[in-house]
């Protein structure tokens, strides 16, 4: 019974992985090579799962206690330990450098990726373009109040132009490279796309990043992957990859910090007179 | 292996410390063997709760719709099922239980050298078991930060548990590192300086080996946790900002500013990753020893198995970053600790090799030790394949902070390490208490302990693999993830899971009646070689080991040695003693 059964926990393991219906949602970033990566790895890491727990099955079939059987007296073999020490080296080896070649690609944004960032709180997320100047004015979490969510240093001159989205969709331009700023005001969060296969923590005090070219339309779900609390399985957010006219009518809608600055002294002046009239 | 020439003692004998009342004698023990089954019950009963805790957990994950619990409630299940199980279950039984069990014996000692000492750690551990338990029941209940307590979270209000509970955690920790540290230092020591004549460290036993460099881990790593503990214990009390940086709770500005929470995180897995290994070490000695006695064969690259343990242990304080890979610390760190990650993985594979060596021309016996390690064998290779994907830089992507996560450490050291303290239980639960346990009882708790955990966790990493994030009440709407057959998956793991609890209360019946009324085991009834079968009492009494204590000819692994009668020679027993097969004038093998 029992070599039948471990030859049942190989075979079933890997029919399971063959017949899954459980495998990674259809790519939507220039990522792939993550994928190719994982696929090496399953290919070495279930060629040695086989190997390794064949012959252990093979060894309890074939050397099980019979009666005047005797165990084989070596304590070791030294030629047998190196070939077994250098060929694990080669295989650990050939998984290793393909995944650091892969992640100096993840940590290197290319020159012309669009600066955007993506501020986490509990629970919820915002984010914030750089405009038409290309670049995204400073913030401070002590500059924090309800008329400034993000903190913004309103001398800035780089800031004016940024647009601001609170608690709404983000859009992103197809094949479009984008290298996403990840800023939290609370506690740690991370920026989770399944589909785009990349993501980073959040850390107040601090601004992280990875970058990514999607390279599918669609709608895509946010979620969060760093516990942040309660609400953590709530943090959810979207985002959707479209083509060069829906994202132009799309950035055409959203407000700058200048202009939402100056509806909010408007709104403020429109309550003061309204006090006054009272 | 045996040598006939034993030095001379270097040391008169000290006189025993004897217990003069009851008291001394049953609770406030200094004996290593008691203490060793007090530590075990404390572990396994806090040990239970966290069990407890894991099958609610898996219901709502199973059945969101039930809503069994509340989301604050989930996470401080999800805390305190960690934290228990790592440190309050796994730590102090591997150090705690087997260590004080089995190091005097092993070595050929009379108790630990420091005895007092030894006592003290265990009631300290207690104390820091009851501070735990008692954040159950204060206002606000036990942390929910997640077993990692990571700031700021773990201290602000959008977490459970922050009013007290944080606290108690945190309080807990400290004290139970003060009463690790008594007892570590005594394994060291008594390990360095009390074994027997003739036991040289390279004749220890491949357990004395894991429990002895996994503790020399403990007493580095642990000090880490300890000053991450005493300074976010600050931060919420006295509101220092170690790792609180300048941040907005709800709209409201703290006061906080200038610290790093990245800092946590280096130091908590400056300890957390050696963790792994403090308790993987011990596993990796035991099994070992079981597969080796089972089989009937030394155990294969004894010398490989030592200073593979000792590398692995030297090693695990350089990958702790793996942790790390998208905390946002500098992605640059990504590529030393990818390579030293995979690097940790040639001697671990080289010991994986050896165990299933030692089953190639053996002579097996399916005895329940036995089935324990091939089991153990099976899901410590499977969880350290995985770790081949999560210590590989960017392969940890898209798979870190997932199912396929929660997936890889459970296999590898949770079922692995437990599958080996409980088929070390039903090996040496014959010298514990002089009778075996009952073999139908063990046999239906293996089995369905085996397969009941695999089919828990191999399907799992693939809902890693979709994409699924752990630590999440409830996943709601998410179709292009969360299919309806991802769903049905959850609740056949949920099924999986409750059986596999229920297995182990068979097993604790089956413990607690075998040891009234289980058959009376025959002496050495493994027919085992090491020197903790061959007390003159079984079970072994206050000082081990009779009048004289025993000299090592030895090492621990002399089964089938060509030549003798019988397939396996004690340590304790020279070479003119064995006595010889028919037709033999002599040993088959030379001396070395």
């Amino acid at each position: 019974m029992v070599p039948f059964i471990l030859l049942l926990v190989i075979v079933g393991s890997v029919l399971f992985h063959i017949f899954t219906p459980w495998y990674s949602t259809p790519i939507a970033s220039n990522w792939s090579n993550i994928d190719k990566t994982i696929e090496l790895t399953f290919w070495m890491t279930g060629g040695v799962y086989v190997a390794v727990l064949g012959f252990m099955t093979y060894c309890v079939i074939r050397f099980r206690n019979k009666e005047g059987h005797r165990a084989d007296y070596e304590p070791e073999s030294k030629k047998l330990e190196i070939i077994l020490t250098v060929l694990t080296t080669i295989g650990v080896a050939g998984l290793l450098a393909p995944g650091l070649i892969v992640w100096d690609e993840y940590v290197s944004p290319p020159e012309d990726a669009m600066p955007i960032e993506a501020m986490g709180q509990q629970w919820y997320w915002s984010f914030r373009l750089p405009g038409e100047d290309g670049v995204l004015g400073t913030t401070d979490a002590r500059n924090i109040n309800a008329d400034n969510p993000f903190g913004m240093n309103k001398n800035d001159p780089n800031g004016q132009d940024d647009i601001l989205i609170e608690g709404d969709d983000l859009h992103l331009e197809l094949e479009k490279p984008v290298k996403f700023l990840l800023r939290s005001i609370d506690v740690l969060h991370n920026f989770y796309v399944p589909q785009f296969r990349a993501k980073m923590d959040l850390v107040p005090g601090m601004v992280t990043y990875y970058w990514i070219r999607p390279t599918l339309a669609g709608g895509y779900e946010i979620l969060c992957a760093e516990l942040c609390g309660v609400g953590h399985h709530a943090m959810r957010g979207f985002v959707k990859v479209e083509g060069k006219e829906d994202y132009k009518n799309w950035l055409d809608d959203q407000s700058t910090f200048k202009a939402l600055q100056e509806e909010a002294k408007l709104e403020n002046k429109e309550k003061l007179a309204f006090h006054k009239s009272n | 292996m045996s040598e006939s020439i034993v030095p001379e003692s270097e040391l008169e004998e000290v006189e025993l410390y004897h217990a003069k009342s009851w008291w001394t004698e049953k609770v406030f023990t200094q004996d290593a063997k008691l203490i060793a089954v007090q530590y075990g019950l404390t572990a396994f009963a806090i040990g239970f709760v966290a069990l407890v805790l894991s099958w609610f957990m898996r219901i709502q994950i199973a059945f969101p719709e039930l809503s069994i619990i509340s989301e604050g409630t989930y996470y401080q299940f999800i805390t305190m099922h960690g934290m228990i199980m790592v440190v309050y279950l796994l730590t102090a039984l591997f150090l705690g239980a087997f260590g004080n069990y089995l190091i005097p014996l092993m070595v050929g000692a009379r108790d630990m050298v420091f005895p007092y000492l030894n006592m003290v750690s265990y009631w300290t551990y207690l104390v820091a078991v009851l501070v735990l338990f008692v954040s159950f029941f204060t206002p606000g209940g036990p942390t929910g930060a997640g077993w990692t307590l990571y700031p700021p979270q773990a201290i602000l209000g959008g977490t459970p548990g922050q009013e007290s509970g944080i606290i108690l955690m945190l309080v807990s920790l400290c004290i139970f590192i003060v009463g690790f540290t008594m007892g570590g230092l005594n394994y060291v020591i008594t390990i360095l300086q009390a074994r027997t004549r003739g036991m040289t460290l390279m004749r220890m036993p491949l357990t004395v080996w894991g429990i002895f460099t996994a503790t020399v881990l403990a007493l580095f790593a642990f000090p880490a946790l300890f000053v991450s503990a005493v300074m976010m214990l600050f931060d919420k009390l006295l509101m220092t900002s170690f790792f609180m940086p300048a941040l907005v709770e709800f709209g409201e500005n703290l006061t906080y500013g200038g610290g790093s929470p990245i800092l946590f995180q280096h130091l908590f897995w400056f300890f957390g990753h050696p963790e792994v290994y403090i308790v993987a070490l011990p596993a990796f000695g035991i099994v070992s020893d079981l597969i080796s006695v089972h089989a009937r064969k030394n155990i294969f690259g004894f010398r490989m198995m030592v200073w593979a343990i000792v590398g692995i242990g030297a090693l695990s304080f350089i990958v702790w970053a793996h942790h790390m890979y998208v905390s946002g610390m500098n992605p640059y760190f990504g590529f030393f600790f990818a390579t030293t990650t995979l690097i940790i993985a040639v001697p671990t594979a080289l010991k994986v090799y050896n165990w299933v060596l030692t089953l190639w021309k053996g002579n097996i016996h399916l005895t329940i030790p036995m089935l324990f390690c091939l089991a153990f064998i099976v899901t410590f290779l499977n969880g350290g394949l995985t770790g081949l994907f999560l210590g590989n830089v960017v392969v940890d992507v898209p798979l870190s902070d997932t199912y396929f996560v929660v997936a890889h450490f459970h296999m590898v050291m949770g079922i692995a390490p437990v599958l080996v303290i409980l088929g070390a239980i039903y090996h040496w639960f014959p010298l514990i208490t002089g009778r075996m346990l009952h073999d139908g009882m063990g046999r239906f708790h293996f089995w369905v302990t085996f397969i009941g955990s695999y089919l828990i966790y191999f399907p799992m990493h693939y809902l890693g693999f979709i994409g699924v994030p752990r630590r999440y009440y409830e996943m709601g709407q998410t179709e292009a993830l969360y299919t309806s057959s991802a769903a049905d998956l959850n609740v056949f793991i949920t099924l999986a899971a409750l059986a596999v609890g229920f297995a182990q209360l068979v097993f604790v019946f089956n413990v607690f009646w075998s040891a009234k009324k289980g058959i009376v085991a025959e002496k050495n009834p493994w027919k085992a070689a090491s020197l903790e079968w061959q007390t003159p009492d079984q079970p072994p009494v206050h000082g081990n080991f009779g009048k004289e204590l025993p000299v090592i000819y030895r090492w621990a692994y002399d089964y089938s040695v060509p030549g003798a009668e019988d397939d396996f020679i004690p340590q304790d027993v020279p070479n003119e003693k064995v006595k010889l097969a028919k037709g033999h004038s002599q040993l088959g093998v030379e001396s070395t």
